[in-house]
């Protein structure tokens, strides 16, 4: 029946257009509507046809769907790197290996290693190659005569690991870099190669397009609630998130996205949304207890974090005197622009929390990296997936970073944050 | 399917010509290690103390006369036009007194690779970096640390823009050092015209 249908409307379709051709020469005038009619009709008859995309329910083609095997909370760069190997735009977009804990020099270094082969790792069959625009300069640490020997001790740490730093006295900085002012420096740290700033928003669209390359649904929304599950284990209550609630921007429609694994990557805001999965809110001297130490504030002596202002006199007060110390060309230093974002400060010890929380079995942390986010992400990202695919870290060993030093009070502190 | 082959092989082809020479090593040391990865990617060579230079020709045939000369450091490399990369460096790492670098042409040789060149930053006097199309302006950044260099050639880049104001910050950068940059436009007549196309589009 369908198929006479089609034939009918096919030489329907023919005589209208015929119709059309004379009556454009003889009507001018209300031809052009009669033409929008038949378009629109015809269209009608098209779409009523089977195969067309045209439902008589409206549905948002926005929506997420609804059932995904792994969900991950979070558009920055840390969580589209987690689905690709298994708000960073705003970031500054470097990387740097002078740190004092290994395991942040080794995580710095496989991101370098990914960074240098970026095309063979996320290149896509027929697309244009990626260009990062990394500019090749090292960062330059200084250090005064109180704080010169963990200078000294992290410099072996950071040789020990494999990074390529040098220590100079004061006279060969003053010949490396005439421009700068020595006065009060006793020791600096010069970082050789792998150091350098790059542009992050075309590595966070890098990594987007692979992983869509790849199969990955994006979408725009909010997480507002989930429904769990829970079993009981030796030690307690033993939580699994069934579902998580995603609500759309600007509007009222939701859609619960069953699944089988929760990924926080969530940034800023992965206090939040912990908070709305239940966990800080048990008993005070239950593991339930404990909430996840995040802040969307910042360190006391920068600028207000209730909304995203730029304080343009923190700027002329607090930094610029420095500046124009250390350098004596930034005198006449004038700021042409000025942008703000959030850091997902970790209160506890400004490091980041990977891995799996005791007790929601099913939810895998990456959060936490107080401003390194950017510079770890490929390969952090790599050692979630080999989390949740393999169920141990292979390459590198970031145990360290668990959420069981929460539980048990003892901070890994990071002496060198920036 | 058939393009993704191609490219992992040529991948995986450029990766074994680049591969550590441990094994060369381990029997004769690293001089002749690194002039043994020289001939074979069809490079060329002169040792220290040498006026000789040993050179692989067209084919990739080569004498073996350079096993001669054990223990003696290489002075003057010639790798243009070989498929020399980041990796491939690794060779030639324990040459400390190498002093001329030549690099013309040579497609995989990008910013990553600039970078690592201050392993030879004592002793390194004249690098010729001309007409190789994946180095852009962050790398020549990292060219600060050749403090020793005396003569750098970057002719005819196609990967930076603006090769005038690049070659005042590298003459700033490097005051003991003599850059030759031929082959670049400097005409104002291109701006010019690239300020009409702008004003065209936005109308």
């Amino acid at each position: 029946m369908w198929r006479r249908l089609q034939v009918k409307v096919g030489p329907a379709r023919g005589l209208i257009t015929s119709t059309q051709v004379t009556r454009r020469s003889t009507l001018g005038f209300c031809g052009s509507d009669l033409e929008t009619h038949m378009e629109a009709m015809r269209k009608k008859a098209m779409d009523a046809l089977p195969g067309s995309s045209w439902t008589p329910l409206e549905i948002n083609p926005n929506l997420p769907p609804e059932r995904a095997d792994i969900v991950i909370v979070g558009g920055g760069v840390v969580g589209w790197s987690i689905y690709s190997q298994a708000s960073t735009v705003l970031s500054g977009g470097g990387i740097r290996q002078q740190f004092s804990l290994p395991e942040n020099i080794h995580l710095s270094l496989a991101s370098a290693d990914f960074l240098r082969n970026i095309n063979e790792h996320l290149g896509v069959l027929n697309e244009d190659p990626i260009d990062l625009q990394f500019n090749q300069s090292g960062y330059l640490f200084l250090a005064s005569e109180a704080v010169a020997h963990i200078m000294e001790e992290n410099y072996s740490t950071q040789r020990y690991a494999g990074a390529k730093v040098s220590l100079l006295s004061p006279t060969q900085l003053k010949e490396k870099f005439p421009w700068v002012n020595t006065e009060g420096v006793v020791l600096a740290s010069y970082g050789l190669e792998n150091e350098g700033w790059f542009d992050p928003w075309s590595l966070l669209n890098a990594f987007k397009r692979k992983a869509i390359s790849m199969g990955a649904i994006q979408c725009c929304g909010e997480v507002t609630g989930s429904c769990w599950s829970t079993a009981t284990a030796t030690y307690g209550h033993l939580q699994s998130c069934q579902c998580c609630q995603v609500q759309m921007p600007n509007s009222l429609e939701y859609q619960p996205v069953e699944c089988a694994i929760v990924v926080n990557a969530a940034g800023a805001f992965s206090g939040k949304l912990t908070e709305m999965l239940g966990i800080g809110f048990g008993p005070k001297q239950s593991i339930a207890g404990i909430p996840l130490p995040f802040l969307n504030l910042n360190y006391a002596a920068e600028p207000d974090v209730s909304n995203l202002e730029v304080d343009h006199s923190f700027f002329q007060e607090n930094v610029w005197p420095h500046l124009a110390f250390r350098v004596p060309a930034f005198e006449k230093l004038k700021v042409t622009s000025a942008w703000a974002g959030f850091y997902d400060y970790n209160t506890f010890d400004q490091n980041a929390i990977i891995g799996t929380h005791p007790l929601i079995n099913n939810m895998y942390f990456a959060t936490g990296f107080s401003g390194h986010g950017l510079q770890h992400s490929p390969a952090v990202g790599r050692a979630v997936a080999e989390l949740i695919l393999d169920g141990n870290y292979k390459t590198l060993d970031l145990s360290g970073f668990s959420f069981n030093r929460i539980l048990t009070q003892e901070p890994k502190l990071e002496t060198n944050i920036v | 399917m058939l393009l993704r082959w191609r490219s992992q092989a040529k991948r995986s082809q450029l990766q074994k010509k680049n591969v550590y020479y441990s094994y060369t090593e381990s029997f004769y040391g690293p001089d002749i290690a690194s002039a043994y990865y020289i001939l074979s990617l069809k490079g060329g060579f002169r040792y220290v103390g040498q006026s000789e230079w040993f050179r692989a020709n067209q084919r990739g045939k080569f004498s073996w006369d350079f096993l001669n000369h054990k223990n003696t450091p290489i002075e003057e490399a010639d790798m243009s036009y070989t498929i020399i990369n980041y990796t491939g460096l690794e060779n030639l790492e324990r040459q400390r007194s190498l002093r001329t670098l030549k690099l013309k042409g040579c497609p995989e040789v990008d910013d990553w690779f600039l970078a690592r060149l201050h392993l030879f930053q004592d002793s390194l006097e004249e690098l010729d970096i001309s007409h190789c199309p994946r180095i852009t302006t962050g790398g020549l950044a990292a060219l600060r640390n050749l403090k020793g260099l005396k003569h750098l050639n970057v002719s005819s880049l196609p990967g930076i823009s603006n090769p005038g104001l690049v070659i005042i910050l590298l003459e700033e950068m490097l005051p003991q050092c003599q850059i030759t940059a031929n082959g670049y436009d400097h005409n104002l007549r291109k701006v010019e015209e690239e300020e009409e196309e702008q004003m065209q589009r936005q109308r």
